[in-house]
């Protein structure tokens, strides 16, 4: 079309006469030269001539080719949010009453998750390694990590911070559980004493699960770690039914400490035990578990109520705006991360430990803040994702994957 | 931005706007009860347009059209491969999977190349894979989750020879092996034309044209009739003009690869497929508005890393490019370990969100069972009656099973969530109609909702007592053989 323009719109047309249309089919492309065509809508057709017999073989009409390529700029498409998540802080160095290191501040997002072109993440995702004070039933491919320090919490949390790296280290009590050991309240806080002592990262105290007994341990879990801001996970709407949950937030905030708000895959009740919990605790003491299902037994829930709940906060509704942690090490209950299926599907050790990192990177781009892992593959895989996208590097040529050889 | 804004084409397009244009003479031809009904589930996409034979008829034919134009999704459909084995990409609603649901998953295409051997000679060292076996082993990749079968779906064929013949043979002798669709890769004009003269009739996708080679390509596109990818590593602007360019030359079926970059890249790939769907559905940029390409094989190009290093972040890149936005993957890995999670997410993604993937609760029986045969119980998740329904036919026990309603939620889930709980667990047992088929009172729970047994005895009552099974369904089998018939006498 050479230096020609041509815009095509909804109407207009240009009648090409018979002999022009017959040469033209004879070259089949053509070139204009110096033209300037300003129409509605090019439309170039022909009606065969009357007289002939044969229907006409369909060809299709004559096409004015582009020769260069037209240039059509891309703008950015940028939005406008009116919600803001809330930043929580978690830990306390000694200045600020605590005694660790250092403290991380967790949400603050202003945009959907990794929508780059918009803005960095205000805080990038942070890492907690999961410890338990008691031996319990782990995959083989978690367990040859940890053997060793099974039963010595202390040594699991500075394994998992010296040796994986761990933003934080989430000690799970689950041996209060009464069906289990019954441990103490007093016991308990002796054991998280024990980790405070031996990591200098934020702490998260996971209870077991038993609303009443879990109470009862934050309680005093709370009260003996005075000023650390301990993340307490968690509370639930069951507290709430049992008449228990303000105590717990109270002991929170008189000692300082956030909470994790659990709901199992329901907007409305996340919603609800915020506003319970807004009676006891400032806005930003409180961090949402809106549940995590492993891969391929319910993930995609988790990945569309993460999306939602994130965008609804980002769109203004404040009851959903706090950050959100995933309990990732989940992902083991699938039985494809540690079932022997057949040589086919060998090695299970990293079949296990993938699906670990590909349920959390779902989530991370669902916009997660706080991930609770263990496979130390899948933590090192998700940490180098969430340095590279914080990095965000420019690639300037691509490698050619077309005429490589593999 | 409103929720509504952010919904974009779907939410906006009434059934009223379809049903103006259908017949409107409730006919019943196309199997529902009037058009208005017909309407609706056009909306929905749940039936095809084509549904209704009197819109076909001639004189209806500007109806049609327009119709076709209402219903067109935001991202175009484009076709690769004829035939029953064809796929479908691209043609996605929404932008965000909650909104209504995602179409058509991204087919994963593995390649080979035109300088691998048809078989490899064991004599040399340096081939360790020859195509066919690769081939075999695409077409033998099979997983069976849910009741459904998950698979491989295409072959990409690189030619890195860069010998227009070489490439041809190698094409045909694949053509030859197997109706797979194909995806033809070489940026070489000359090259492309090789592997069309041998494959051109079977739509395969035309991988790329270029800033450099469109015009050639397009040209090859338009003389097979076949879908063109178009090429324009981390520029936009490229691929947005390249579209223009090559709308204009006469091209519909397009695919867009803004590229994959992997490692310190990866930001900038998940940028540019995000900004690139949100303009989509944002900004209704039509040039955008086709199926996009992502390519985690270059994970196997950059930097250093053992065999199994590299499977591993081609199938880390696979999964985030499935969460954001890609209709369509190349790769290179044939490893189960790494694939399985590749596949089981994307089919996961894909599910309608508005529906959870439950079965009808009630009491299935298994083998024979007698007033004797084990009672147990299960949640109502598809996943989890599937699971424990295929460990109990692989055990081969006779027994009863109770699926409880936990609101289409696994075991774990319900449990916390409270869908599981002593009370549904009594309700379930109650309309099952167990009783007076067994002569014994003991259920057997899932080990995951080992919590709940001393409430279910008390809330059962009478004579039940409760067995805390397994917390993997694996093991029942072995259970059975060691818990069953139970060794404590009853006692009441």
């Amino acid at each position: 079309m050479g230096r020609g323009e041509i815009r095509r719109r909804n109407e207009g047309s240009i009648k090409i006469g018979p002999r022009l249309l017959e040469i033209l089919s004879q070259l089949g492309e053509i070139e204009l030269e110096d033209v300037e065509i300003e129409v509605e809508d090019l439309e170039i057709w022909w009606q065969p001539g009357v007289g002939i017999v044969a229907p006409p073989k369909i060809v299709p009409p004559p096409r004015v080719k582009p020769t260069e390529i037209l240039p059509e700029p891309f703008e950015v498409p940028l939005e406008e949010y009116p919600g803001r998540v809330e930043e929580v802080v978690l830990g306390a160095t000694k200045a600020e009453g605590g005694t660790r290191a250092k403290r991380i501040v967790i949400g603050g997002a202003e945009s959907p998750a990794f929508y780059l072109f918009e803005r960095k993440p205000a805080h990038p995702p942070v890492i907690a390694i999961d410890t338990f004070d008691m031996k319990t039933s782990l995959p083989r491919a978690i367990r040859m990590y940890v053997e060793e320090v099974m039963e010595d919490p202390p040594a699991w949390a500075k394994m998992a911070v010296d040796k994986l790296g761990a933003d934080l280290v989430s000690i799970h009590l689950i041996s209060t559980d009464p069906l289990i050991r019954d441990t103490s309240p007093k016991e308990a806080a002796k054991t998280v004493e024990d980790v405070l002592q031996a990591v200098d990262v934020p702490i998260i105290v996971g209870g077991c699960g038993d609303p009443r007994k879990d109470a009862e341990v934050f309680t005093k879990v709370a009260e003996v770690a005075e000023g650390e801001r301990l993340l307490l996970s968690s509370v639930t709407l069951d507290m709430d039914e049992a008449g228990i949950l303000g105590r717990v937030a109270k002991a929170a905030k008189d000692h300082g400490h956030a909470v994790l708000a659990f709901s199992s895959m329901e907007l409305n009740k996340a919603k609800e035990l915020n506003r319970k919990l807004y009676a006891f605790l400032p806005r930003d003491s409180i961090v949402m578990d809106l549940t995590t299902a492993a891969l391929g037994y319910g993930l995609e829930y988790s990945f569309s109520i993460h999306e939602r709940a994130r965008l609804a906060a980002l769109m203004g509704d404040p009851e959903l705006q706090h950050p959100v942690l995933s309990g990732t090490t989940n992902a083991w209950a699938a039985r494809e991360a540690w079932l022997r299926m057949g040589p086919e599907w060998e090695p299970r050790e990293l079949r296990g430990a993938l699906w670990e990192t590909i349920t959390a990177l779902a989530l991370l781009l669902a916009g997660v803040d706080v991930f609770m892992m263990m496979h130390p593959d899948a933590v090192r895989t998700v940490k180098k994702v969430i340095e590279h996208f914080n990095r965000e590097v420019k690639p300037e040529t691509m490698v050619d994957w077309v005429s490589a050889r593999i | 931005m409103t929720e509504r804004e952010i919904k974009g084409g779907i939410k906006e397009l009434s059934p009223i706007d379809v049903y103006m244009l259908l017949p409107r003479t409730n006919c019943k031809e196309c199997g529902e009860e009037n058009c208005m009904a017909f309407a609706v589930k056009l909306v929905s996409r749940e039936v095809p347009l084509e549904k209704c034979p009197p819109i076909l008829k001639k004189e209806k034919a500007e109806a049609y059209k327009k119709l076709q134009e209402l219903l067109a999704p935001p991202v175009r459909e484009v076709v690769i491969g004829l035939g029953k084995r064809s796929l479908r990409i691209g043609g996605k609603l929404v932008m965000h999977r909650h909104e209504f649901t995602y179409h058509n998953p991204p087919p994963i295409a593995i390649d080979v190349t035109d300088e691998m051997p048809l078989h490899p000679n064991p004599e040399r060292k340096d081939e360790r894979e020859g195509i066919i076996d690769r081939i075999r082993k695409f077409e033998g990749f099979s997983y069976d989750y849910i009741g459904k079968r998950l698979n491989l779906d295409a072959i990409a064929l690189r030619s890195t020879s860069g010998n227009p013949e070489t490439f041809k043979s190698v094409v045909r002798a694949v053509t030859e092996f197997t109706d797979v669709p194909l995806i033809l890769c070489s940026l070489d004009p000359a090259i492309m034309d090789a592997g069309l003269s041998v494959a051109g009739d079977r739509r395969p996708l035309i991988y790329a044209a270029t800033k450099e080679n469109w015009k050639e390509m397009a040209e090859l596109a338009l003389k097979y009739s076949c879908p063109l990818a178009i090429l324009a590593p981390n520029d936009l602007s490229l691929l947005r003009s390249l579209a223009r360019t090559l709308i204009d030359y006469g091209l519909n079926d397009l695919v867009l690869d803004p590229g994959t970059f992997p490692e310190e890249g990866i930001a900038a790939t998940i940028n540019n497929f995000t900004m690139i769907r949100r303009c989509v559905f944002k900004r209704r940029d039509k040039l955008l508005g086709f199926p996009l390409l992502g390519t985690p094989i270059t994970a196997w190009l950059y930097g250093e890393g053992s065999m199994e290093e590299r499977a591993w972040k081609e199938a880390v890149l696979a999964s985030m490019l499935i969460s954001r936005y890609a209709d369509l993957l190349i790769m290179h890995s044939l490893d189960g370990w790494a694939l399985l999670s590749v596949v089981i997410w994307r089919f996961n993604l894909y599910t309608d969100p508005r529906k959870p993937v439950s079965v009808e609760p009630g009491l299935r029986t298994f083998g024979e069972p007698d007033e004797k045969s084990p009672l147990m119980l299960t949640g109502n998740y598809a996943l989890t009656y599937f699971t424990v329904e295929s460990d109990i036919k692989k055990c081969g026990a006779s027994c009863y099973l109770i699926v409880a309603d936990t609101q289409g939620l696994s075991v774990e889930s319900a449990v916390a969530g409270r869908y599981l709980t002593a009370e549904t667990v009594a309700e379930a047992v109650r309309k099952s109609g167990i009783e007076g088929k067994i002569n014994h009172k003991f259920l057997i729970i899932p080990g995951l909702a080992a919590r709940l047994s001393g409430e279910i005895e008390e809330t059962l009552g009478g004579e039940w007592r409760v067995l805390v099974g397994p917390r993997d369904s694996s093991e029942i089998g072995k259970f059975l053989k060691e818990k069953w018939p139970p060794k404590l006498d009853f006692q009441g």
